[in-house]
Protein backbone atom coordinates (compact mmCIF):
# COMPACT_ATOMS: atom_id res chain seq x y z
CA UNK A 1 0.00 0.00 0.00
CA UNK A 2 1.23 3.47 -0.90
CA UNK A 3 0.32 6.36 1.41
CA UNK A 4 -0.32 9.71 -0.24
CA UNK A 5 -0.82 12.98 1.61
CA UNK A 6 -3.72 15.21 0.56
CA UNK A 7 -3.92 18.13 2.96
CA UNK A 8 -4.16 16.52 6.39
CA UNK A 9 -5.63 13.33 4.93
CA UNK A 10 -3.59 10.18 4.31
CA UNK A 11 -4.89 8.42 1.23
CA UNK A 12 -4.32 4.71 0.58
CA UNK A 13 -3.29 3.82 -2.95
CA UNK A 14 -3.23 0.06 -3.58
CA UNK A 15 -1.28 -1.71 -6.30
CA UNK A 16 -3.84 -4.32 -7.38
CA UNK A 17 -1.75 -5.88 -10.12
CA UNK A 18 1.84 -5.09 -11.09
CA UNK A 19 2.72 -4.23 -14.64
CA UNK A 20 5.57 -2.92 -16.74
CA UNK A 21 6.57 0.64 -15.85
CA UNK A 22 6.38 1.48 -19.55
CA UNK A 23 2.64 0.76 -19.73
CA UNK A 24 0.04 3.21 -18.51
CA UNK A 25 -1.68 2.29 -15.22
CA UNK A 26 -5.42 1.77 -14.86
CA UNK A 27 -6.71 3.55 -11.73
CA UNK A 28 -9.87 2.12 -10.13
CA UNK A 29 -12.15 4.55 -8.24
CA UNK A 30 -14.56 2.75 -5.95
CA UNK A 31 -18.23 3.54 -5.39
CA UNK A 32 -19.70 5.31 -2.37
CA UNK A 33 -19.07 3.36 0.86
CA UNK A 34 -16.94 0.85 -1.06
CA UNK A 35 -13.18 0.52 -0.87
CA UNK A 36 -10.49 -0.49 -3.29
CA UNK A 37 -10.43 -4.26 -3.90
CA UNK A 38 -7.31 -6.14 -2.71
CA UNK A 39 -6.47 -7.50 -6.14
CA UNK A 40 -7.37 -6.45 -9.66
CA UNK A 41 -10.95 -7.47 -10.51
CA UNK A 42 -11.18 -10.00 -13.37
CA UNK A 43 -13.14 -7.47 -15.45
CA UNK A 44 -9.85 -5.60 -15.91
CA UNK A 45 -7.94 -8.67 -17.22
CA UNK A 46 -7.76 -7.14 -20.70
CA UNK A 47 -5.78 -4.13 -19.40
CA UNK A 48 -2.13 -4.55 -20.38
CA UNK A 49 -0.61 -2.31 -17.70
CA UNK A 50 -0.56 -2.18 -13.92
CA UNK A 51 -3.83 -1.71 -12.03
CA UNK A 52 -4.18 0.55 -8.97
CA UNK A 53 -7.06 1.28 -6.62
CA UNK A 54 -7.50 4.46 -4.55
CA UNK A 55 -9.41 4.65 -1.28
CA UNK A 56 -11.23 7.99 -1.18
CA UNK A 57 -11.07 10.11 2.00
CA UNK A 58 -13.03 8.38 4.77
CA UNK A 59 -13.04 5.05 2.92
CA UNK A 60 -10.97 1.86 3.13
CA UNK A 61 -7.52 2.50 4.61
CA UNK A 62 -7.63 6.29 4.11
CA UNK A 63 -8.02 8.77 6.97
CA UNK A 64 -11.45 9.33 8.47
CA UNK A 65 -11.61 13.11 8.94
CA UNK A 66 -13.15 14.78 11.98
CA UNK A 67 -16.63 16.21 11.45
CA UNK A 68 -17.21 15.50 7.75
CA UNK A 69 -17.43 18.23 5.11
CA UNK A 70 -17.32 16.00 2.02
CA UNK A 71 -17.72 17.28 -1.52
CA UNK A 72 -17.15 15.51 -4.84
CA UNK A 73 -14.68 18.27 -5.72
CA UNK A 74 -12.55 17.17 -2.77
CA UNK A 75 -12.73 13.55 -4.00
CA UNK A 76 -11.52 14.84 -7.36
CA UNK A 77 -8.53 16.34 -5.52
CA UNK A 78 -8.02 12.92 -3.85
CA UNK A 79 -7.64 11.44 -7.33
CA UNK A 80 -5.26 14.24 -8.27
CA UNK A 81 -3.03 13.21 -5.38
CA UNK A 82 -2.84 9.76 -7.02
CA UNK A 83 -2.10 11.35 -10.41
CA UNK A 84 0.75 13.31 -8.82
CA UNK A 85 2.24 9.95 -7.80
CA UNK A 86 1.38 7.80 -10.84
CA UNK A 87 1.55 10.26 -13.73
CA UNK A 88 -0.81 9.72 -16.68
CA UNK A 89 -3.43 7.02 -16.09
CA UNK A 90 -6.72 5.74 -17.44
CA UNK A 91 -9.36 6.01 -14.72
CA UNK A 92 -12.28 3.68 -14.26
CA UNK A 93 -14.91 4.68 -11.72
CA UNK A 94 -17.86 2.93 -10.14
CA UNK A 95 -20.89 4.92 -9.00
CA UNK A 96 -19.70 8.11 -7.32
CA UNK A 97 -16.27 7.18 -8.67
CA UNK A 98 -17.71 7.54 -12.20
CA UNK A 99 -18.89 11.09 -11.43
CA UNK A 100 -15.51 11.91 -9.89
CA UNK A 101 -13.84 10.40 -12.98
CA UNK A 102 -15.68 12.98 -15.13
CA UNK A 103 -14.55 15.80 -12.82
CA UNK A 104 -10.89 14.77 -12.88
CA UNK A 105 -11.00 14.10 -16.65
CA UNK A 106 -11.96 17.76 -17.01
CA UNK A 107 -9.61 18.97 -14.28
CA UNK A 108 -6.49 17.14 -15.49
CA UNK A 109 -7.09 16.44 -19.19
CA UNK A 110 -3.33 15.95 -19.69
CA UNK A 111 -3.06 13.25 -17.01
CA UNK A 112 -6.34 11.38 -17.51
CA UNK A 113 -5.93 9.33 -20.67
CA UNK A 114 -9.49 8.13 -20.81
CA UNK A 115 -12.20 7.95 -18.16
CA UNK A 116 -14.45 4.87 -17.99
CA UNK A 117 -17.78 5.27 -16.20
CA UNK A 118 -19.35 2.20 -14.58
CA UNK A 119 -22.48 1.62 -12.52
CA UNK A 120 -22.10 1.44 -8.75
CA UNK A 121 -23.11 2.97 -5.41
CA UNK A 122 -23.46 6.73 -5.47
CA UNK A 123 -24.03 7.05 -9.23
CA UNK A 124 -27.03 9.33 -8.75
CA UNK A 125 -25.86 11.65 -5.98
CA UNK A 126 -28.45 14.05 -4.60
CA UNK A 127 -30.21 14.88 -7.85
CA UNK A 128 -29.92 17.99 -10.01
CA UNK A 129 -30.78 20.55 -7.30
CA UNK A 130 -30.26 20.46 -3.54
CA UNK A 131 -32.80 18.45 -1.61
CA UNK A 132 -34.45 20.17 1.37
CA UNK A 133 -31.61 21.02 3.72
CA UNK A 134 -31.17 18.62 6.56
CA UNK A 135 -28.79 18.78 9.49
CA UNK A 136 -27.47 15.26 9.81
CA UNK A 137 -26.45 13.77 13.13
CA UNK A 138 -23.78 11.09 13.23
CA UNK A 139 -22.38 9.29 16.25
CA UNK A 140 -18.73 10.37 16.28
CA UNK A 141 -17.82 7.37 18.44
CA UNK A 142 -17.79 4.89 15.55
CA UNK A 143 -14.84 5.84 13.40
CA UNK A 144 -14.80 2.79 11.15
CA UNK A 145 -14.75 3.15 7.37
CA UNK A 146 -16.76 4.10 5.47
CA UNK A 147 -17.13 7.35 7.36
CA UNK A 148 -20.84 7.88 8.17
CA UNK A 149 -20.39 11.56 7.27
CA UNK A 150 -19.33 10.55 3.75
CA UNK A 151 -22.59 8.63 3.41
CA UNK A 152 -24.69 11.43 4.94
CA UNK A 153 -23.18 14.09 2.70
CA UNK A 154 -22.30 12.38 -0.56
CA UNK A 155 -25.79 10.92 -1.01
CA UNK A 156 -27.08 14.52 -1.11
CA UNK A 157 -24.59 16.41 -3.30
CA UNK A 158 -26.40 18.20 -6.13
CA UNK A 159 -25.20 17.35 -9.65
CA UNK A 160 -26.67 19.78 -12.18
CA UNK A 161 -26.34 18.28 -15.68
CA UNK A 162 -24.69 21.41 -17.11
CA UNK A 163 -22.12 21.31 -14.30
CA UNK A 164 -21.16 17.75 -15.27
CA UNK A 165 -21.06 18.59 -18.97
CA UNK A 166 -18.81 21.60 -18.34
CA UNK A 167 -16.18 19.11 -17.12
CA UNK A 168 -16.81 16.87 -20.14
CA UNK A 169 -16.17 19.85 -22.43
CA UNK A 170 -12.90 20.57 -20.63
CA UNK A 171 -11.84 16.97 -21.14
CA UNK A 172 -12.82 16.92 -24.81
CA UNK A 173 -11.31 20.34 -25.56
CA UNK A 174 -7.94 19.70 -23.93
CA UNK A 175 -7.43 15.94 -24.37
CA UNK A 176 -5.53 14.40 -27.32
CA UNK A 177 -8.08 11.61 -27.37
CA UNK A 178 -11.06 11.93 -29.70
CA UNK A 179 -13.31 10.32 -27.11
CA UNK A 180 -11.79 10.84 -23.64
CA UNK A 181 -14.89 9.58 -21.81
CA UNK A 182 -16.56 6.19 -22.23
CA UNK A 183 -19.84 5.33 -20.51
CA UNK A 184 -20.30 1.65 -19.66
CA UNK A 185 -22.93 2.32 -16.99
CA UNK A 186 -26.52 1.25 -17.63
CA UNK A 187 -27.90 3.77 -15.11
CA UNK A 188 -28.83 7.21 -16.40
CA UNK A 189 -29.20 9.75 -13.60
CA UNK A 190 -29.79 13.24 -15.04
CA UNK A 191 -26.13 14.25 -14.96
CA UNK A 192 -25.07 11.11 -16.83
CA UNK A 193 -27.92 11.36 -19.33
CA UNK A 194 -26.56 14.80 -20.22
CA UNK A 195 -22.98 13.52 -20.35
CA UNK A 196 -23.70 10.71 -22.86
CA UNK A 197 -25.11 13.25 -25.33
CA UNK A 198 -21.94 15.35 -25.36
CA UNK A 199 -19.56 15.11 -28.34
CA UNK A 200 -16.47 13.12 -27.37
CA UNK A 201 -18.38 10.75 -25.11
CA UNK A 202 -18.78 7.17 -26.24
CA UNK A 203 -21.14 4.48 -24.99
CA UNK A 204 -19.43 1.08 -25.08
CA UNK A 205 -18.77 -2.11 -23.14
CA UNK A 206 -16.01 -2.20 -20.53
CA UNK A 207 -13.90 -4.49 -22.76
CA UNK A 208 -14.24 -2.09 -25.69
CA UNK A 209 -13.32 0.85 -23.47
CA UNK A 210 -10.25 -0.91 -22.05
CA UNK A 211 -9.12 -1.94 -25.56
CA UNK A 212 -9.51 1.62 -26.88
CA UNK A 213 -7.60 3.32 -24.08
CA UNK A 214 -4.91 0.62 -23.93
CA UNK A 215 -4.04 1.18 -27.57
CA UNK B 1 3.47 38.51 25.87
CA UNK B 2 1.72 39.24 22.58
CA UNK B 3 1.56 42.88 21.69
CA UNK B 4 -1.71 44.55 22.68
CA UNK B 5 -3.30 47.02 20.34
CA UNK B 6 -6.50 48.80 21.23
CA UNK B 7 -9.17 50.23 18.95
CA UNK B 8 -11.83 52.77 19.90
CA UNK B 9 -14.98 50.93 21.00
CA UNK B 10 -13.47 47.47 20.58
CA UNK B 11 -13.91 45.09 23.48
CA UNK B 12 -12.72 41.51 23.68
CA UNK B 13 -15.37 38.92 24.59
CA UNK B 14 -16.32 38.55 28.26
CA UNK B 15 -16.17 34.74 28.05
CA UNK B 16 -14.54 32.19 25.79
CA UNK B 17 -15.25 28.48 25.62
CA UNK B 18 -15.40 25.73 23.04
CA UNK B 19 -17.99 23.27 21.83
CA UNK B 20 -17.51 19.86 20.29
CA UNK B 21 -19.03 19.93 16.80
CA UNK B 22 -19.08 16.30 15.65
CA UNK B 23 -15.58 15.82 17.01
CA UNK B 24 -14.20 19.19 15.94
CA UNK B 25 -13.34 21.91 18.48
CA UNK B 26 -15.22 25.15 17.75
CA UNK B 27 -14.21 28.30 19.68
CA UNK B 28 -17.14 30.28 21.11
CA UNK B 29 -16.90 33.93 22.21
CA UNK B 30 -19.52 35.68 24.31
CA UNK B 31 -20.20 39.29 25.23
CA UNK B 32 -22.67 40.50 27.85
CA UNK B 33 -24.38 39.08 30.91
CA UNK B 34 -24.30 35.26 30.88
CA UNK B 35 -27.93 35.21 32.06
CA UNK B 36 -29.22 37.69 29.48
CA UNK B 37 -31.34 36.46 26.52
CA UNK B 38 -29.00 35.07 23.86
CA UNK B 39 -28.54 36.18 20.25
CA UNK B 40 -26.28 34.28 17.83
CA UNK B 41 -23.76 36.08 15.65
CA UNK B 42 -22.23 34.37 12.57
CA UNK B 43 -19.14 35.86 10.88
CA UNK B 44 -18.29 35.75 7.19
CA UNK B 45 -15.81 33.67 5.21
CA UNK B 46 -12.14 34.40 6.03
CA UNK B 47 -13.25 36.39 9.09
CA UNK B 48 -13.48 35.35 12.74
CA UNK B 49 -15.61 36.24 15.77
CA UNK B 50 -13.15 39.00 16.77
CA UNK B 51 -14.26 41.03 13.74
CA UNK B 52 -17.37 41.70 15.91
CA UNK B 53 -15.32 43.29 18.71
CA UNK B 54 -16.97 46.68 18.13
CA UNK B 55 -20.43 45.58 16.99
CA UNK B 56 -21.09 42.80 19.55
CA UNK B 57 -20.49 44.98 22.66
CA UNK B 58 -23.12 47.44 21.38
CA UNK B 59 -25.69 44.62 21.45
CA UNK B 60 -24.38 43.29 24.78
CA UNK B 61 -24.68 46.71 26.39
CA UNK B 62 -28.33 46.80 25.30
CA UNK B 63 -29.07 43.68 27.31
CA UNK B 64 -28.23 40.74 25.02
CA UNK B 65 -25.94 37.78 25.62
CA UNK B 66 -24.11 37.85 22.28
CA UNK B 67 -22.75 34.46 21.22
CA UNK B 68 -20.34 34.32 18.29
CA UNK B 69 -18.08 31.50 17.18
CA UNK B 70 -15.12 30.95 14.87
CA UNK B 71 -16.09 28.77 11.89
CA UNK B 72 -14.07 25.59 11.47
CA UNK B 73 -10.56 26.45 10.28
CA UNK B 74 -11.06 30.14 11.21
CA UNK B 75 -9.88 32.10 14.26
CA UNK B 76 -9.33 29.89 17.30
CA UNK B 77 -11.37 26.93 16.03
CA UNK B 78 -9.73 23.68 15.05
CA UNK B 79 -8.50 23.25 11.49
CA UNK B 80 -10.52 20.54 9.75
CA UNK B 81 -9.63 17.98 7.11
CA UNK B 82 -12.64 19.03 5.07
CA UNK B 83 -14.72 22.17 4.66
CA UNK B 84 -18.21 22.50 3.24
CA UNK B 85 -21.29 24.65 3.48
CA UNK B 86 -23.30 21.89 5.19
CA UNK B 87 -20.50 21.29 7.69
CA UNK B 88 -20.50 24.99 8.60
CA UNK B 89 -24.26 24.89 9.19
CA UNK B 90 -23.82 21.79 11.36
CA UNK B 91 -21.12 23.50 13.42
CA UNK B 92 -23.49 26.44 13.91
CA UNK B 93 -26.14 24.06 15.25
CA UNK B 94 -23.61 22.70 17.76
CA UNK B 95 -23.12 26.27 19.01
CA UNK B 96 -26.87 26.88 19.03
CA UNK B 97 -27.39 23.67 21.03
CA UNK B 98 -24.80 24.82 23.57
CA UNK B 99 -26.79 28.04 24.13
CA UNK B 100 -30.29 26.56 23.89
CA UNK B 101 -30.02 22.88 24.80
CA UNK B 102 -33.77 22.74 25.26
CA UNK B 103 -34.29 23.23 21.53
CA UNK B 104 -35.38 26.82 22.00
CA UNK B 105 -35.45 29.30 19.13
CA UNK B 106 -33.11 32.30 19.11
CA UNK B 107 -32.66 35.45 17.07
CA UNK B 108 -29.67 35.09 14.76
CA UNK B 109 -27.45 37.63 13.01
CA UNK B 110 -25.05 36.75 10.21
CA UNK B 111 -22.67 38.72 8.01
CA UNK B 112 -21.80 37.76 4.44
CA UNK B 113 -21.29 33.98 4.20
CA UNK B 114 -22.50 33.76 7.81
CA UNK B 115 -25.78 35.39 6.76
CA UNK B 116 -26.18 32.98 3.86
CA UNK B 117 -25.43 29.99 6.11
CA UNK B 118 -28.13 31.17 8.50
CA UNK B 119 -30.60 31.36 5.59
CA UNK B 120 -29.96 27.64 5.13
CA UNK B 121 -30.42 27.07 8.87
CA UNK B 122 -33.75 28.94 8.68
CA UNK B 123 -34.97 26.42 6.12
CA UNK B 124 -33.43 23.31 7.73
CA UNK B 125 -34.40 24.09 11.34
CA UNK B 126 -37.01 26.86 11.25
CA UNK B 127 -38.06 26.02 14.81
CA UNK B 128 -34.63 27.05 16.15
CA UNK B 129 -34.74 30.66 14.88
CA UNK B 130 -37.03 33.54 15.81
CA UNK B 131 -35.67 36.33 13.60
CA UNK B 132 -32.81 36.76 11.19
CA UNK B 133 -30.60 39.73 10.49
CA UNK B 134 -28.63 39.27 7.30
CA UNK B 135 -25.79 41.77 6.88
CA UNK B 136 -24.75 41.86 3.19
CA UNK B 137 -25.06 38.09 2.84
CA UNK B 138 -28.07 37.81 0.58
CA UNK B 139 -27.74 36.05 -2.76
CA UNK B 140 -27.44 38.09 -5.91
CA UNK B 141 -30.14 37.39 -8.51
CA UNK B 142 -27.84 38.69 -11.23
CA UNK B 143 -26.70 35.91 -13.55
CA UNK B 144 -23.03 35.65 -14.37
CA UNK B 145 -21.90 37.97 -17.17
CA UNK B 146 -22.13 36.50 -20.62
CA UNK B 147 -18.84 34.93 -21.62
CA UNK B 148 -18.29 33.21 -24.97
CA UNK B 149 -18.12 29.47 -24.51
CA UNK B 150 -14.49 29.10 -25.72
CA UNK B 151 -13.46 31.84 -23.30
CA UNK B 152 -15.33 30.08 -20.53
CA UNK B 153 -13.53 26.82 -21.36
CA UNK B 154 -10.16 28.58 -21.04
CA UNK B 155 -11.16 30.32 -17.81
CA UNK B 156 -12.44 27.12 -16.28
CA UNK B 157 -9.29 25.22 -17.28
CA UNK B 158 -7.01 27.65 -15.44
CA UNK B 159 -9.39 27.76 -12.49
CA UNK B 160 -9.50 23.97 -12.24
CA UNK B 161 -5.81 23.30 -12.67
CA UNK B 162 -5.04 26.22 -10.33
CA UNK B 163 -7.29 24.77 -7.65
CA UNK B 164 -5.89 21.24 -8.07
CA UNK B 165 -2.32 22.58 -7.95
CA UNK B 166 -3.27 24.37 -4.74
CA UNK B 167 -4.74 21.18 -3.25
CA UNK B 168 -1.48 19.38 -4.08
CA UNK B 169 0.38 21.91 -1.95
CA UNK B 170 -2.00 21.94 1.05
CA UNK B 171 -0.13 19.35 3.12
CA UNK B 172 2.93 21.61 3.22
CA UNK B 173 1.35 25.06 3.35
CA UNK B 174 1.72 27.48 6.20
CA UNK B 175 0.70 31.12 6.42
CA UNK B 176 3.42 33.62 5.59
CA UNK B 177 4.87 35.28 8.70
CA UNK B 178 5.22 39.05 9.00
CA UNK B 179 4.99 42.06 11.24
CA UNK B 180 1.65 43.37 12.46
CA UNK B 181 1.90 46.10 9.83
CA UNK B 182 2.63 43.63 7.04
CA UNK B 183 -0.33 41.41 7.95
CA UNK B 184 -2.59 44.46 8.27
CA UNK B 185 -1.43 45.61 4.85
CA UNK B 186 -2.13 42.20 3.27
CA UNK B 187 -5.57 42.12 4.88
CA UNK B 188 -6.13 45.66 3.65
CA UNK B 189 -5.98 44.42 0.06
CA UNK B 190 -9.17 42.43 0.74
CA UNK B 191 -10.65 45.14 3.00
CA UNK B 192 -9.65 48.37 1.22
CA UNK B 193 -12.36 50.40 3.00
CA UNK B 194 -11.36 49.46 6.55
CA UNK B 195 -8.93 51.63 8.50
CA UNK B 196 -5.34 50.64 9.09
CA UNK B 197 -5.89 51.00 12.85
CA UNK B 198 -8.74 48.49 12.72
CA UNK B 199 -6.76 46.05 10.58
CA UNK B 200 -3.77 46.29 12.95
CA UNK B 201 -6.13 45.57 15.84
CA UNK B 202 -7.54 42.55 13.99
CA UNK B 203 -4.06 41.11 13.45
CA UNK B 204 -3.52 40.84 17.20
CA UNK B 205 -6.67 38.69 17.47
CA UNK B 206 -6.87 36.80 14.19
CA UNK B 207 -3.16 36.10 14.04
CA UNK B 208 -0.68 34.54 16.46
CA UNK B 209 2.89 35.53 17.12
CA UNK B 210 5.47 32.83 16.32
CA UNK B 211 9.25 33.13 16.70
CA UNK B 212 9.54 34.29 13.08
CA UNK B 213 6.63 36.73 13.14
CA UNK B 214 2.84 36.99 13.10
CA UNK B 215 0.71 34.54 11.13
CA UNK B 216 -3.03 34.56 10.48
CA UNK B 217 -4.57 31.66 12.40
CA UNK B 218 -6.89 30.68 9.54
CA UNK B 219 -6.19 27.26 8.03
CA UNK B 220 -3.78 27.77 5.11
CA UNK B 221 -5.70 25.06 3.26
CA UNK B 222 -8.62 27.49 2.92
CA UNK B 223 -8.60 29.54 -0.23
CA UNK B 224 -10.79 32.30 -1.59
CA UNK B 225 -12.92 31.45 -4.57
CA UNK B 226 -13.24 27.82 -5.53
CA UNK B 227 -16.02 26.25 -7.50
CA UNK B 228 -18.79 23.73 -7.28
CA UNK B 229 -22.27 23.07 -8.54
CA UNK B 230 -23.79 25.89 -6.42
CA UNK B 231 -26.34 28.24 -8.07
CA UNK B 232 -27.53 31.58 -6.69
CA UNK B 233 -31.10 30.65 -7.62
CA UNK B 234 -31.06 27.93 -4.97
CA UNK B 235 -30.44 30.49 -2.22
CA UNK B 236 -33.00 32.88 -3.67
CA UNK B 237 -35.71 30.22 -3.34
CA UNK B 238 -34.57 29.68 0.23
CA UNK B 239 -34.88 33.41 0.94
CA UNK B 240 -38.39 33.67 -0.52
CA UNK B 241 -39.53 30.66 1.47
CA UNK B 242 -38.62 32.08 4.86
CA UNK B 243 -41.44 32.79 7.28
CA UNK B 244 -39.29 34.48 9.93
CA UNK B 245 -39.05 38.24 10.25
CA UNK B 246 -35.87 39.15 8.41
CA UNK B 247 -33.88 42.36 8.32
CA UNK B 248 -31.55 42.48 5.35
CA UNK B 249 -28.82 45.09 5.13
CA UNK B 250 -26.92 45.78 1.94
CA UNK B 251 -23.74 47.83 1.42
CA UNK B 252 -23.87 49.22 -2.09
CA UNK B 253 -20.22 50.09 -2.68
CA UNK B 254 -18.81 47.09 -4.58
CA UNK B 255 -15.92 45.25 -2.91
CA UNK B 256 -13.86 42.18 -3.69
CA UNK B 257 -15.29 40.28 -0.73
CA UNK B 258 -18.83 41.52 -1.34
CA UNK B 259 -21.46 39.87 -3.47
CA UNK B 260 -22.61 42.82 -5.55
CA UNK B 261 -26.25 42.28 -4.66
CA UNK B 262 -28.56 44.89 -6.17
CA UNK B 263 -31.50 45.81 -3.87
CA UNK B 264 -33.97 46.34 -6.72
CA UNK B 265 -33.17 42.94 -8.20
CA UNK B 266 -33.33 41.29 -4.79
CA UNK B 267 -36.60 42.84 -3.60
CA UNK B 268 -38.93 40.45 -5.50
CA UNK B 269 -37.34 37.52 -3.64
CA UNK B 270 -37.77 38.93 -0.15
CA UNK B 271 -39.82 36.84 2.28
CA UNK B 272 -43.23 38.18 3.36
CA UNK B 273 -41.79 39.41 6.66
CA UNK B 274 -38.58 40.66 5.12
CA UNK B 275 -37.26 44.20 5.13
CA UNK B 276 -34.33 45.47 3.11
CA UNK B 277 -32.21 48.48 3.95
CA UNK B 278 -29.46 49.59 1.60
CA UNK B 279 -26.49 51.75 2.61
CA UNK B 280 -25.42 53.92 -0.33
CA UNK B 281 -21.89 54.84 0.62
CA UNK B 282 -20.86 51.75 2.57
CA UNK B 283 -19.05 48.58 1.49
CA UNK B 284 -19.43 44.92 2.42
CA UNK B 285 -18.51 45.34 6.11
CA UNK B 286 -21.43 47.54 7.07
CA UNK B 287 -21.24 46.70 10.79
CA UNK B 288 -17.56 47.67 10.87
CA UNK B 289 -17.93 50.87 8.85
CA UNK B 290 -21.14 51.95 10.66
CA UNK B 291 -21.31 49.97 13.91
CA UNK B 292 -23.59 52.36 15.77
CA UNK B 293 -26.10 52.77 12.92
CA UNK B 294 -26.25 49.01 12.31
CA UNK B 295 -26.56 48.23 16.03
CA UNK B 296 -29.41 50.71 16.33
CA UNK B 297 -31.32 49.14 13.42
CA UNK B 298 -30.66 45.61 14.72
CA UNK B 299 -31.68 46.42 18.30
CA UNK B 300 -34.85 48.04 17.05
CA UNK B 301 -35.60 44.97 14.89
CA UNK B 302 -34.86 42.48 17.69
CA UNK B 303 -36.97 44.38 20.20
CA UNK B 304 -36.62 44.11 23.97
CA UNK B 305 -34.23 41.28 24.91
CA UNK B 306 -36.40 38.29 25.78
Amino acid sequence: MITLLHGRTELALHELRPGAASTRPLLHLHGLAERSPDTAPAVYDAWPGPVYGLDFTGHGASTIPKGGGYTCEMLMADVDAALAHLGPVTVVGRGIGAYVAVLIAGGRPDLVRGAILRDGPGLTGGGITPTSPYVAVVDPATPTPPDPWALAELTRDPRPPDYATSFVRQAVHFSDLAEPITVCAIGRPAWLEAVVHEPGVRVATLDEALATYAA
Amino acid sequence: MPETITYPGARRPDRQRSVDASGLRIAVHEWGDADAPPVLLAHGGFDFAGTYDVFAPLLADAGWRVVAWDHRGHGDSEHAHLYSWDADVRDAVAVLDSVAPDGRALPIIGHSKGGALMLQLAEALPHRMTKLVNIDGMPSPRPHPDVASHERTKLMASELSGWLDYRRSTSELSRKPGTIDELAERRGRMNPRLSKEWLRYLVTIGAREDADGWRWKIDPALRMGGFGPYRNSWSLERLSGMDHPMLGLLGLVPEQMGWGTNPDELRPYLPPNGELIAFEDVGHFIHIEKPKEVAELVLDFLGTPA
